[in-house]
């Protein structure tokens, strides 16, 4: 087996991404044709065989989003597509929609039709702004030809409009609440959960978020006659992944692989080795939110089950690799800042608890900090986890707590007459 | 610094009317809405007074309009210069050497960080990841990214090139 595939990436480059014309001639919503001669139920058990987690980082199961969705029992759903791409070293989202627009467009029909929603929303960041035209244009084109609109392909009943939101620079905004609160004209502060969102969201409607890699594994899913999908990947991790690789690599970029493939083989395969063959200090997995490991996990296969089991996790898909040229502690205090500029400041644990890491990581900087500062700072780390309103607090934590027990030697205290 | 433009030119007001018409004044879009004005504005900002007017024109009250003006980093407060350079200050970059992005940048402007040059057309400003890692050390400038940037030259070119 290959270390990459295509998969959900199979029409990259084979069709002229301003035309819906072109997309139909490499197979385009031939997913939506077959979809809309299935039930809801259907597609979700589609997505269930397939044990789908979600992409965007949290892992939940797709199958189970899109059943539970279905199965509320309102008039009016909406769908929302996550395209607020924030975590650091992610690119994943972005590669995606630059190469295949009108799968996004599609997969979003298909969802609304599977969830029974009437209306789709793709939020993406502001720092995509590049790609509006590209979205836009493939709503458009679809709309004419009455892939959106009223009775789609003749299916009476299923209507179903899609509409593009920006961000503005808001990390916390890819937390669903966060997003929800941002599309209605509000600041991006989490909300109080519950309600969740799939029961009350977006104008207080029931709301299914997805992210962009997950929806757009669906059309090729429901294409898949012969059950390629899960022949990729490992009983406990099936399928195959979009990661993106960046930082002290030759060859930066994202790919398409089937889970299983090393740590060692994306590194040094795909993305071409560590910058001028340095050594590895650090890798971190799944963004700025993700844990951090040494150049250990090297022959650690890429799953869930066993980058779980080596103490981090797949999270966004994005591997960042730092190599000596930066310490961990200059790591930590680069990542912790990212936070400090990103908490929205709203809950005591995530506002504070990032301002005192500061303050920890300017001490250990100056071997000013004593063993009872890393006392104190482990529990503030333990109230982040598990007091934080959202996602972003939780997780602001990680590298750190990571770092504490796997590169014990920067935390180490200055004895007397040292 | 104090707004000693004039703001609320009769150009401005057109186009803020024609941003809010194209939004059919819908208070959910009021980011999309705000953004495209903010790219109208020439020193590429919120004005007060145009705050104001989108919060009458849509029906708002002007702490919601406030409420996002003041959360969302991409929106502005103060007026910047007709050219804002972003260096990203994410971990991906600063790990690919974006200080001397920054020291170049800071050089060939003779200006400091979130400093404006004496002409109004270049400033510099850090902001988080904006996702193209791939291409780190990377810059943005009105929407498009150069990069990766390994040399001092390169950056005084793409300078050069902005008008």
């Amino acid at each position: 087996m290959g270390n990459t595939v295509s998969f959900m990436t199979r029409n990259f480059g084979k069709y002229d991404r301003s035309s819906i014309d072109s997309y139909e001639s490499v197979g385009g919503f031939s997913a939506l044709k077959k979809a809309i001669a299935m039930t809801g139920e259907e597609i979700a058990d589609r997505l269930a065989a397939c044990a789908i987690k979600g992409r965007g980082g949290a892992g939940y199961d797709m199958g189970k989003k899109w059943r539970q969705a279905r199965e509320v029992d309102k008039p009016d759903k909406v769908v929302i597509c996550n395209a607020d791409e924030g975590e650091p070293c992610t690119f994943k989202d972005r590669t995606l929609i630059e190469n295949d627009p009108f799968r996004l467009i599609e997969a979003m029909i298909i969802a609304g039709y599977s969830v029974g929603a009437q209306n789709g929303y793709i939020y993406m960041r502001e720092e995509y702004a590049h790609l509006r035209p590209l979205l836009l244009n493939a709503m458009e084109q679809a709309e004419k030809k009455g892939y959106l609109g009223k009775n789609i392909l003749g299916k009476e009943g299923f209507s179903y409009q899609l509409h593009l939101y920006s961000g503005a620079g808001a990390y916390v905004c890819g937390e669903g609440t966060a997003l929800v609160e941002s599309m209605e004209g509000k600041s991006g502060r989490p909300r109080m959960k519950p309600p969740f969102i799939k029961q009350c969201g977006l104008f207080h409607l029931p709301t299914c978020v997805n992210n962009v890699e997950s929806l757009c594994l669906v059309p090729s899913i429901l294409l898949d006659d012969q059950n390629e999908y899960q022949t990729y990947g490992t009983p406990g991790s099936m399928g195959t992944k979009m990661i993106s690789v960046a930082g002290n690599v030759k060859k930066p970029g994202a790919f398409e692989i089937p889970f299983g493939v090393t740590v060692r083989e994306i590194i040094y395969d795909l993305a071409g080795g560590v910058t001028d063959d340095n050594e590895i200090q650090l890798i971190q997995f799944g963004g700025a939110s993700g844990k951090i490991a040494s150049a250990d996990i090297l022959d650690t296969p890429y799953t869930y089950e066993d980058l779980s089991a080596a103490g981090v996790g797949v999270g966004s898909g994005a591997i960042l690799v730092v190599d000596q040229r930066t310490s961990v502690l200059n790591f930590l205090r680069i990542t912790q800042a990212f936070f400090s500029h990103e908490s929205c400041g709203q809950c005591t644990p995530c506002r504070e608890g990032n301002t005192q890491m500061k303050r920890m990581l300017e001490k250990i900087a100056d071997k000013t900090h004593t063993a009872q500062d890393l006392a104190t700072m482990k529990n503030i780390c333990m109230i982040m986890k598990n007091a934080s309103l959202c996602g972003l607090g939780e997780t602001a934590q990680s590298a750190f707590t990571c770092a504490m027990e796997r590169f014990p030697e920067i935390f180490a205290v200055r004895t007397e007459g040292n | 610094m104090k707004e000693n433009h004039p703001v609320l030119t009769p150009a401005l007001v057109q186009e803020m009317d024609a941003i809010m018409t194209h939004y059919q004044h819908d208070a959910s879009k009021l980011l999309e809405i705000l953004l495209d004005i903010q790219r109208a504005v020439p020193l590429q900002y919120i004005p007060k007074a145009a705050a104001y007017y989108v919060a009458e024109n849509m029906k708002l009250k002007i702490t919601q309009v406030y409420d996002v003006v003041s959360f969302f980093s991409a929106l502005h407060e103060s007026p910047r210069a007709k050219h804002p350079i972003q260096v990203c200050s994410s971990i991906v970059c600063k790990v690919n050497q974006s200080d001397f992005v920054l020291d170049s940048l800071r050089d060939i402007l003779g200006i400091g960080l979130n400093e404006v040059t004496y002409d109004h057309r270049f400033t510099i400003e850090e902001v988080p990841c904006f996702g193209a890692c791939d291409r780190a050390p990377a810059i943005r400038v009105h929407d498009v990214v150069y990069g990766p940037l390994t040399s001092r030259e390169q950056i005084a070119d793409i300078i050069e090139h902005l008008e």
